[in-house]
């Protein structure tokens, strides 16, 4: 009985007595199997790279390493909510899910347990605006600037004018698909263009009755809101009916490699926006020989520079600049949710500091605020070159019109605000 | 002929030719629940594995590549050779052969005399497990079926008929991979007939899908007729996955092909192969002709609706479909 009591008393003494090891709990709700892998696949593999080179090279972020949670939502709501409930209690400092649908659940749940959440380029569009949505973050850029950015780009390659041309918009039939729709019927009565809305069903896996509407009523550009199967059976039968490439323009949802390839040299001159930069960058190197030579990649390797693997990089980057930005504002190492909730308010991405990081013009400069959590909603137009297997960018980052996308965000906000009692102003 | 009237004929060709591809899909349904009773809900997966193990085997891939890595240290991926696609064929054959074996083997034999719906659940764990294993075997990044199979729209319709409701009557289009997949449909169908009329054992196939127990007593093994019912599921899962993949690249949401099924045999019965083909044309056809004359007044999309409130219609009037067995239980 005494060597029992001597025993627990020891293993107390032994938990009790451990050093406290201080640490960055980052989550990463990824879907690496299911019908959308190849999109999640490569985003993980380049969020959980960078955590782990900050962590083999600088020992993480402020001194304090880095631990990721992965948890598999196979793009399931329920099971990214699920996710986010068996994560939040490690200390998960903020959540980027990779899913309207899952981001759409978690908006009203990381609000109430005070934990960021980011959604680059998805989600709620109208969580731009920083003063309804305190927790919510979707710099750089939102769905409504995307769409604003497709037609800049088209007036630009039309001498400023689309009066008379018609565009048709090929969307997947959920609340993301639809996001786009009442930015282009504004931007449509604003540039005299006509809008055909072509939705297509859940997966996407068949589109012919959408292509041959398209084909009969032959629309001058074809813009779409895909994601998944969808974007690999549009490119294939838009080669199909013979509809030009050059005049088909997917979000950035629709513009990785995975998207193009099955349908070979037919995919050649598709063109996608991008919100970040494809570009041999030097971060690259190192993560290959302090993350991948050393055993720690997140996949197989083979994704790094892809354009998802870029993306997930860039969003991590932005999460570990914030929580950097939150060490300095309050002074300590080990910071709090609310604290990197600040440090994302305050956040500032410069050229110079993104070329400090290895990753020159990834994305526009930008700032965030407490009234604008959106950023400059810029975006880039690329093109696929099928012979060499590579997206080339066509322009520079191009600005989103803030005069239609700005009372936009500033009207469903308030909506938003006014069904859920919310008074709107910063923390 | 009015413009209007043309196109209206082209929506309704290629109606058909989509109702063919749900037909391959549903095919494999109609072939287990015949002679085994068993709604066999991993048939989606079934097509997805097959497509994978197809597309593997040709490019050469390593198969548990992740997992032998990991053990051992190593970074293989690749033998380094491509296997032509008719071998490769055959040896995915030789694999779903064996995947065929393994469910009769571990899983049904065991369930004997259950329930229905244990055997439908068991179908259902056996999908999750094959999506599962297909992931560790093959990885889950899009694969492309170089099989050679034409894409894109016939240009000799489309230049034969161009013009002739008019100026903006821009042809006939019809896509080549469709017109595949008919007479590969066509060819198929011929020989599931085939085989089960005029050889021993479809014969045998259809004795056990009459009478389980009348089969046995005259000597015919359960077990063999089970293997040779799930092969048979297997080489139609294999085309349907080929005649799919082909449009999408081989990913994981080929799966969900069977949601394209199920309507088309709640419409041609589970037990008719016909049946299946019949009820194929009629929802492509249906529902093809629904969104171009409806689709577009109610914001569009309607496709998958329709195919179910049709499959739904017939379920009140003729719940054994249009070509099913009636169901007449005596008390």
């Amino acid at each position: 009985m005494k060597m029992k009591k001597l025993a627990a008393l020891a293993i107390a003494a032994s938990v009790t007595a451990a050093p406290v090891m201080a640490e960055l709990v980052i989550p990463d709700l990824s879907y690496r199997t299911g019908p959308y892998a190849a999109g999640g696949t490569p985003f993980s593999d380049g969020y959980q790279d960078y955590f782990n080179l900050l962590n083999a090279r600088d020992g993480g972020i402020g001194g304090e390493p880095v631990r990721i949670l992965e948890c598999e939502t196979g793009y399931s709501t329920e099971r990214g909510v699920e996710c986010y409930e068996s994560t939040k209690g490690e200390g998960a400092l903020i959540y980027q899910p990779l899913s309207t649908g899952i981001a759409y659940q978690l908006i009203p749940k990381t609000t109430a347990d005070q934990i960021p959440l980011h959604t680059m380029g998805y989600g709620r569009t109208s969580a731009a605006d920083g003063e309804v949505f305190n927790w919510v973050f979707n710099y750089p850029a939102n769905y409504w600037d995307a769409a604003s950015v497709m037609v800049n780009y088209l007036l630009d390659e039309n001498g400023g004018s689309l009066d008379g041309k018609t565009l048709a918009l090929v969307y997947h039939n959920s609340a993301y698909g639809k996001e786009p729709i009442r930015t282009l019927e504004t931007l449509s009565e604003m540039h005299g263009f006509n809008l055909t809305q072509l939705a297509v069903d859940h997966p996407g896996q068949e589109q012919k009755s959408q292509w041959l509407q398209i084909r009969r009523e032959r629309p001058d550009y074809v813009l779409m809101w895909g994601w998944g199967v969808m974007n690999q059976v549009a490119i294939q039968e838009a080669a199909n009916i013979g509809f030009p490439m050059e005049n088909f323009i997917g979000n950035w949802w629709a513009g990785a490699e995975h998207d193009v390839t099955p349908a070979g040299a037919a995919a050649n001159g598709y063109k996608s926006l991008n919100m970040n930069r494809i570009d041999d960058l030097p971060v690259f190197a190192e993560i290959s020989s302090l993350v991948h030579d050393a055993g720690n990649a997140a996949g197989d390797g083979s994704n790094i520079g892809k354009v998802l693997y870029t993306r997930g990089m860039y969003a991590a980057m932005l999460a570990a600049e914030a929580i950097a930005k939150a060490q300095e504002i309050h002074g300590v190492a080990q910071v709090t949710p609310a604290m990197v909730r600040d440090g994302m308010e305050a956040l500032e991405i410069t050229d110079a500091r993104m070329e400090e990081l290895g990753m020159a013009q990834i994305g526009p400069a930008f700032s965030v605020s407490c009234q604008d959590h959106g950023g400059t909603g810029f975006g880039i137009v690329q093109e696929w070159d099928a012979a060499s297997g590579t997206w080339t960018a066509l322009t520079d980052y191009i600005a989103p019109d803030d005069s239609v996308t700005g009372p936009l965000v500033t009207e469903d906000a308030a909506a938003f605000a006014a069904e859920n009692n919310i008074t709107p102003g910063c923390l | 002929m009015s413009t209007d009237f043309l196109y209206l004929v082209e929506v309704l060709i290629n109606g058909l030719m989509a109702g063919v591809m749900y037909s391959l899909v549903a095919l494999g349904f109609v072939l287990i629940f015949k002679a085994s009773g068993i709604f066999n809900y991993a048939q989606g997966v079934m097509a997805l594995f097959a497509a994978l193990t197809l597309a593997g085997i040709m490019e050469g891939q390593v198969p548990f590549a992740h997992i032998i890595n990991a053990i051992l240290g190593t970074n293989i991926h690749h033998f380094g050779w491509h296997v032509p696609a008719v071998l490769a064929i055959l040896m995915t054959i030789v694999v779903m052969v064996g995947f065929a074996w393994g469910v009769q083997r571990f899983v049904f034999r065991h369930l004997v005399g259950q329930e229905p719906i244990i055997l439908f659940m068991a179908t259902i764990g056996l999908a999750y497990f094959l999506e599962g294993v297909g992931d560790l075997m093959w990885g889950s990044d899009i694969k492309t079926l170089a099989l050679g199979l034409p894409q894109g729209g016939s240009r000799w319709l489309e230049d034969m008929t161009v013009g002739w409701g008019g100026d903006d009557f821009y042809g006939f289009y019809i896509d080549k991979l469709d017109m595949v997949a008919t007479i590969v449909a066509i060819l198929l169908v011929a020989s599931l007939i085939a085989f089960s009329q005029y050889t021993k054992h479809g014969r045998a196939m259809r004795a056990v899908a009459d009478d389980h127990q009348a089969a046995l007593s005259v000597g015919i093994s359960l077990n063999f007729i089970w293997i040779l019912v799930w092969s048979l599921a297997g080489f139609v899962a294999l085309v349907a996955g080929i005649m799919w993949g082909a449009k999408s690249g081989v990913q994981f949401s080929l799966s969900m092909i069977a949601l394209k099924a199920l309507p088309v045999l709640m419409l041609g019965g589970f037990t008719s192969i016909p049946g299946a083909i019949v009820g194929g044309l009629i929802i492509g056809m249906g529902e093809k002709l629904f969104e171009y004359t409806v689709g577009s007044l109610v914001g569009g999309a309607t496709e998958n609706w329709f195919a179910y409130v049709l499959a739904l219609l017939f379920l009140v009037f003729r719940p054994q479909g249009l070509f099913g067995e009636r169901i007449i239980e005596r008390v």
